[in-house]
């Protein structure tokens, strides 16, 4: 088990080095470096030149590299060019708002896609299971935009039950109630994809469980229906299920762009579309990074559980 | 294992252009009992037809501008027109050919990158498919659409750029499935007999290996179209993708990024939504039937 470990560990810090240099190359490309954005227009050309060279701006770009990878690691994102803010900070201030808004997708998404893949899986070529079945493959094709602006139509405008958009009403008492309602549309547009990938993953490693020996001597013995399904397969079948939350982490990033456009929610996907409109690619380049090591360290999270909650797999 | 996938390599992999004569063939047997597979290939080709024949279905020029604008939906428009006075049913016609195209042209790309380089690491195996697969992970960790957005919003936003931006960042799973369909070929008897009879790495490669995997990336390239389709509009609709006055299904959804559009002129955001939806739901059920068609063992 050890050495597995280890050995994950190791695969995963190469590909996370190989990801700040695939950052760090997208940023040297970028238009524009720091001293054309910051400095006043009216300095001399040589001066230019002389703060370039104490930037170590015209140092051979390995070197620059190093450099860059030594602030990284001390946890210096750079600035950003548009006000001088520390990247980190500036992604440090819409962090809780996103993770806060997927913790609620997948909150939603779980519950349910599990109770759904279940009753699928136990009813295999029913009528429910036809329907979930489409509904699953509905949730993955929906374009977020699309059932974003739907929701808001039909909910926000129509019914005026939920709010547009934001995170709390504007001078209310920003309540966890009030927070509650302005995430329910969101929440559900960024978690409708996981919905119908964890529906599919619970109704098939369910399937594969029910067939298994064990599920066959506990029905011999005359155990009921219900322990069967609820205790002894599906304890099996969430294993799988649970594991993939580690990958959830890609969908959820991306979707949040999105998302967050729509609902005007104060996240990182936000920043992201206010980083691009600005040309702001130390901003960029650090959310990139962020939401790569979390991709990253989330693969790795969801392979140990797989391994330490299923003994049965060895990695060779 | 081989069996299933020798059936893989045959043309029944695309049923639609089969004669009846040739039903016996198993994986078009298979598919065609998949209802939803059948039913989104059908849409899949009217839409298919709609864009490529969309002058001809287009009752208006989609740049056309009309004496009036914002125009509810009438007999003259069915659609309705949009802020500046267009025929929302053209643009959105003529958008299909834009959308579409994208993901095929796309994915098209990545097939071959990520069968190319799939096929090299697989084959030779050693330090060079150390090196790929470490690649492929790398581009893997970032999710897709923030990397695209940064590259796109710094060479600029343009159908060609689009193109291309995802066909070059769209290979890793092709790499992944065609370097694994190496690895487990490889080792074969088929292939191990080739190799004994002095066959050229070429041969075996394009003789034997590649066509036995061509079922998996047919179907990965599939799924990998609808989600083409879904980044491209996604794309579109934050406007750095296809530019107005170019129609596609994303960027018509733009104007819809005001409430008072959404509240009181649906019908500029539902057409242009609800066909990305429907022609990505579509092809995500052929790709459903393909693979169970390609792969019985999934199914019972």
């Amino acid at each position: 088990m050890l050495s597995y470990l280890v050995k994950r560990l190791l695969i995963a810090l190469p590909v996370l080095l190989g990801v700040t240099v695939i950052t760090f190359t997208i940023i040297n490309l970028a238009p524009g470096d720091v001293v054309d954005l910051l400095v006043d227009p009216n300095i001399s050309a040589t001066d230019l030149a002389a703060l370039r060279e104490s930037l170590g701006l015209n140092d051979p770009v390995p070197v620059q590299y190093a450099k860059w990878l030594g602030q990284l690691l001390q946890g210096n994102l750079g600035y950003s060019y548009v006000n001088g803010q520390a990247v980190a900070e500036r992604i440090g201030d819409r962090m809780g708002a996103t993770l806060s808004l997927s913790l609620f997708a997948l909150l939603i998404a779980y519950l349910i896609a599990i109770p759904v893949g279940v009753i699928s899986a136990t009813k295999q070529y029913s009528l429910i299971d036809y329907i979930s079945s489409i509904l699953a493959l509905v949730g993955v094709s929906v374009p977020n935009f699309f059932l974003g602006i739907g929701l808001i139509y039909v909910f926000a405008l129509k019914f005026q039950w939920l709010p547009v958009s934001g995170m709390y009403t504007l001078g209310g008492d920003n309540s966890l109630f009030d927070l509650l309602r302005h995430m329910i549309l969101p929440a559900f547009v960024l978690g409708a994809g996981t919905v119908g990938q964890v529906t599919r993953y619970t109704r098939s490693a369910m399937l594969e469980v029910v067939r298994q020996d064990f599920i066959r001597t506990a029905r011999a013995k005359g155990v009921s229906q219900t322990v069967v399904i609820y205790k002894h397969a599906l304890r099996n079948a969430l294993i799988p299920v649970i594991t993939l939350l580690g990958l959830q982490i890609p969908n959820l990033l991306g979707g949040a762009i999105i998302t967050e456009q729509i609902f005007s929610w104060p996240g990182m996907g936000r920043l992201s579309i206010e980083a691009i409109s600005s040309r702001d690619y130390p901003v960029l380049m650090g959310l990139n990074l962020m939401a790569a090591v979390l991709v990253v360290l989330g693969g790795l999270v969801s392979d140990i559980l797989y391994s330490l909650t299923d003994p049965r797999i060895r990695y060779s | 294992m081989s069996a299933s996938l020798k059936v893989a390599n045959q043309p029944g992999t695309k049923p639609a252009a089969e004669a009846p004569k040739e039903r016996s063939n198993p994986v078009l047997r298979r598919f065609l009992r998949h209802k939803l597979a059948v039913i989104g290939l059908i849409i899949l080709l009217t839409l298919i037809v709609v864009a490529v024949f969309a002058p001809q279905f287009a009752p208006y020029d989609p740049n056309a501008i009309m004496a009036t604008y914002d125009d509810h939906p009438s007999a003259a428009h069915r659609l309705g027109l949009d802020q500046v006075g267009r025929d929302v049913l053209s643009r959105v016609i003529h958008a299909s050919r834009i959308s579409l195209s994208v993901g095929v042209v796309a994915v098209s790309i990545y097939v071959v990158i990520g069968t190319v380089l799939g096929s090299i690491a697989g084959f030779y195996g050693g330090k060079l498919d150390i090196v790929l697969t470490r690649i492929a992970d790398m581009f893997l960790s970032f999710p897709q659409i923030m990397l695209i957005l940064v590259i796109v919003s710094m060479i600029g936003p343009s159908i060609w750029n689009i193109m291309v931006v995802l066909g070059l960042l769209g290979w890793p799973p092709i790499f992944r499935i065609v370097r694994g369909q190496f690895l487990t070929l490889r080792e074969q008897d088929f292939v191990q007999a080739g190799r004994a009879m002095g066959a050229k790495d070429s041969r075996l490669i394009f003789r034997h290996v590649l066509p036995n995997s061509l079922g998996p990336i047919l179907v990965s390239a599939t799924f990998g179209t609808a989600t083409a389709i879904l980044t491209e509009a996604s794309l579109s609709f934050l406007g750095l993708g296809v530019q107005p006055p170019q129609a596609s299904w994303g960027n018509l959804l733009i104007d819809a990024q005001s409430i008072t559009v959404i509240e009181s002129m649906p019908w500029l955001w539902v057409p242009p939504g609800a066909l990305i939806f429907l022609s990505v739901l579509a092809i995500n059920f052929v790709g459903d039937g393909l693979r169970d068609a390609l792969d019985p063992r999934l199914k019972r």
